[in-house]
C-alpha cells in the first residue's frame, strides 16, 4: 500500500550555507528499516524537482531510528544570498514527509 | 549534577525565557547564544559607528533585571553576547548591575589580523569554493575565529557571575560550565563530545522542549507559557534533558531527536574547537515526565584547524510582493511576473539571478507541493540580487505599476516600492588553531 512518509515519520529541518539538511525519524524504531528502504537520495532529489539543484547525500543513525539529508544548492544560495522564502529551508522536513511511500500492511500494523 | 539553562536561541528569541528560568525554578547556570553569523556583520558596523557598541544589545539591561534573583539564587551566566566588542559589553553590564564580577574572553575577532594573514601566506581559501580570501580583501566587514569551550572555563574560573564572549560556538556556551565544574581535561573527548552535545540539543532554546516539532505538534501544551530546555549534567558525561516544573512545551524522545538532527551534517563527524563528536553514539531513554536521558556519547580529538568566519559586501538584492485574488488567482500572478520580467528585459537590466514565488500555491515546495486548482489569493514575490545597485534599485519601481496595467484584481502593494538591502555575505575558512591566542579579563 502506498502512505505519506508522515504516516511513519516525523523530522525537522535546517541549512548550512546553500545545503539543506532534513532529518528524518521514525516514529517506531521497527519502521526504520522502511525508511532505509523507501527514502532514498535519488527519491528525495526527484521529489523536490527543481528546487535541489545539487546532489542529495543520506547518513544513516539507526541509533535514533533516523537518517540525515544534505541537500546541496537547495535554498538559492543559502543564507542571505537566497531570493526564496524558505532561505533556510525550514519547511523542508515537512515537504519530504509528504511524500508518498510503498509500505506493506504487516509492516505498518505489526 | 549541576543544572544548565538555555534561556536564547538567538538574537531576537523570546525576551521573557530567560528571566523565567531564573525565577521558575533551580539553576545554576544561565547560557544565552546571541550569535549567527548575520548578527557579526551588524555588529562590526555599529563599533565602526560608536567604539562604545558592537554587541548584543539586548545583553545588559537582561542582566539588570535578572542580578539580584542570580545573586540570592547563585546562578551564573555565559553568553556569547560580546559580539565584536566584548569589553564594551562588559562596562555596560557593569553599570545596569555593579554588584556582579564580569569576565571577557578575547581573541576570537581577527579582523584587524587579515592582513598580516595574507602577508604570511595563509590564505584563508572559502571552504566551499576554493578561492582565496584575497579575491575579498576590499568588502570584508568583520572576520572572527570560532572558540571553544575552555576559554569560557577559564573565565569562569576567576570566579565570574557573568562571562561574555565573543563568537565562540553555540556549543561551547554549556560544555564550558561542564568543563570548569568537572575538571574535565582537553584529551578526555568521549566527555567533550557529551557535552558538546548536550549543548547541540539546547541550542536553539525552546526547539527541543516542544517549539517547531512536528511530532502531534496540536497535543503540546501551552505554547504561551512554553518552558526552556535545561541540561542536568553528570561528572561523566550523561545528562538529561528537561525544564521547569509547571511549563508549557513538551521534553520527549520526539523533541529531542528532532534538535539533534536540526542542522546537522555529517553525523559521525560534528566538528568543534573541542573534540569531533559522533551523533551515531547517542543513547535516548525516558526519564518521567519531560524528561529524557543521555548517554554513550563517543568523541575523537579535535582538528588542528579552528574555523573563521569571514563577512563582506557581496552586493544588492530587493524583493517585492503583490496579492491576486481568485477566480485564476495563481494565472494571474504568473502572467504578472512574466510582465515584470520583459519589462526589465526591455530596459536592458541584468542580473545575477531574478527568482518568482507564488505564496499560497508552492512557494515553500515546489513541485512537492499539494496541488489546489482554486486558492483564493495568491501572493506573487518576484526577487532579484545582483551587484549593480542602480539596477536594482530600477527594479524596485517595476511591481506597483502592474496594478494599474497588469492583470486584473492586483492588490496588496500598501507598503509602497520595496527597499534595496545589501547583501552581506559568509566566507568560511580553516585557521591554524595556534593563530588563535584567546585571553581572559576581568572587568572593573
Amino acid at each position: 500500500m502506498r502512505i505519506p512518509l508522515s504516516r511513519i515519520a516525523h523530522g525537522r529541518s535546517g541549512d548550512k550555507g546553500d545545503t539543506s539538511n532534513i532529518g528524518i525519524i521514525a516514529y517506531e524504531d521497527r519502521w526504520y528499516p522502511v525508511l532505509v528502504r523507501e527514502v532514498t537520495p535519488e527519491r528525495v532529489k526527484a521529489h523536490f524537482g527543481a528546487l535541489i539543484e545539487g546532489r542529495v547525500e543520506r547518513f544513516e543513525l539507526p541509533n535514533l531510528g533516523a537518517l540525515n539529508f544534505l541537500c546541496y544548492g537547495a535554498l538559492g544560495g543559502g543564507g542571505t544570498l537566497s531570493l526564496r522564502i524558505d532561505a533556510q529551508g525550514k519547511t523542508m522536513a515537512a515537504g519530504l514527509l509528504g511524500m508518498e511511500i510503498e509500505i506493506d500492511e504487516r509492516e505498518l500494523t505489526d | 549534577m549541576i543544572r544548565i539553562a538555555n534561556g536564547q536561541g538567538f538574537w531576537g528569541d523570546w525576551l521573557e525565557a530567560p528571566v523565567r528560568l531564573v525565577e521558575q525554578g533551580p539553576i545554576d547556570y544561565l547560557i544565552l547564544d546571541y550569535l549567527a553569523e548575520v548578527t557579526m556583520s551588524i555588529v562590526q558596523k555599529q563599533k565602526q559607528a560608536d567604539p562604545n557598541l558592537g554587541y548584543a544589545r539586548d545583553f545588559p539591561p537582561l542582566i539588570g533585571r535578572i542580578a539580584s534573583k542570580m545573586k540570592e539564587r547563585r546562578v551564573r551566566v555565559v553568553a556569547n553576547a560580546g559580539g565584536v566588542n566584548p569589553v564594551a559589553c562588559a562596562r555596560e553590564v557593569k553599570r545596569l548591575a555593579p554588584e556582579l564580577k564580569v569576565a571577557v574572553v578575547l581573541g576570537d575577532d581577527v579582523y584587524d589580523r587579515v592582513d598580516d594573514f595574507l602577508a604570511r601566506g595563509l590564505e584563508l581559501k572559502n571552504l566551499d569554493t576554493g578561492e582565496p580570501l584575497a579575491v575579498i580583501r576590499g568588502q570584508i566587514s568583520s572576520a572572527n575565529a570560532y572558540i571553544g569551550a575552555f576559554p569560557l572555563a577559564e573565565a569562569l574560573a576567576t570566579g565570574a557571575d557573568v562571562v561574555i564572549a565573543g563568537r565562540s560556538t553555540d556549543t561551547a556556551l554549556a560544555l564550558g560550565p561542564m568543563v570548569h565544574e568537572f575538571g574535565w581535561r582537553a584529551d578526555q573527548f568521549d566527555l567533550l563530545a557529551a557535552g558538546t552535545i548536550a549543548g547541540h540539543i539546547v541550542e536553539c532554546g525552546a526547539q527541543c522542549t516542544g517549539g517547531n516539532c512536528i511530532a502531534d505538534w496540536q497535543t503540546i501544551p501551552d505554547f504561551a507559557n512554553i518552558g526552556y530546555p535545561i541540561i542536568e549534567a553528570e561528572p561523566d558525561g550523561s545528562f538529561v534533558i528537561t525544564k521547569h516544573h509547571g511549563t508549557g512545551g513538551r521534553v520527549s524522545l520526539e523533541t529531542v531527536k528532532e534538535q539533534l538532527l536540526y542542522e546537522l551534517g555529517d553525523p559521525q563527524n560534528y566538528i568543534t574547537p573541542d573534540c569531533v563528536a559522533d551523533f551515531t553514539s547517542v543513547r535516548l531513554a525516558e526519564d518521567g515526565p519531560d524528561r529524557v536521558r543521555v548517554s554513550g556519547i563517543k568523541g575523537r580529538p579535535a582538528t588542528p584547524f579552528l574555523k573563521v568566519s569571514v563577512s563582506y559586501l557581496y552586493g544588492f538584492k530587493a524583493l517585492g510582493t503583490i496579492v491576486y485574488s481568485w477566480p485564476d488567482a495563481l494565472e494571474k500572478a504568473k502572467a504578472a511576473d512574466a510582465i515584470v520580467r520583459a519589462r526589465l528585459a526591455a530596459l536592458g537590466l541584468t542580473f545575477e539571478e531574478i527568482y518568482s514565488e507564488y505564496f499560497g500555491a508552492n512557494a515553500c515546495h515546489g513541485q512537492a507541493a499539494p496541488v489546489n486548482a482554486q486558492p483564493a489569493e495568491v501572493m506573487l514575490r518576484v526577487g532579484v540580487r545582483g551587484k549593480d545597485k542602480k539596477a536594482v534599485d530600477r527594479f524596485t519601481r517595476e511591481l506597483i505599476p502592474l496594478v494599474l496595467n497588469g492583470p486584473p484584481t492586483g492588490t496588496g502593494y500598501g507598503d509602497g516600492r520595496p527597499s534595496v538591502r545589501e547583501v552581506v555575505a559568509y566566507w568560511p575558512a580553516l585557521i591554524p588553531r595556534e593563530e588563535i591566542q584567546t585571553r581572559v579579563e576581568v572587568v572593573e
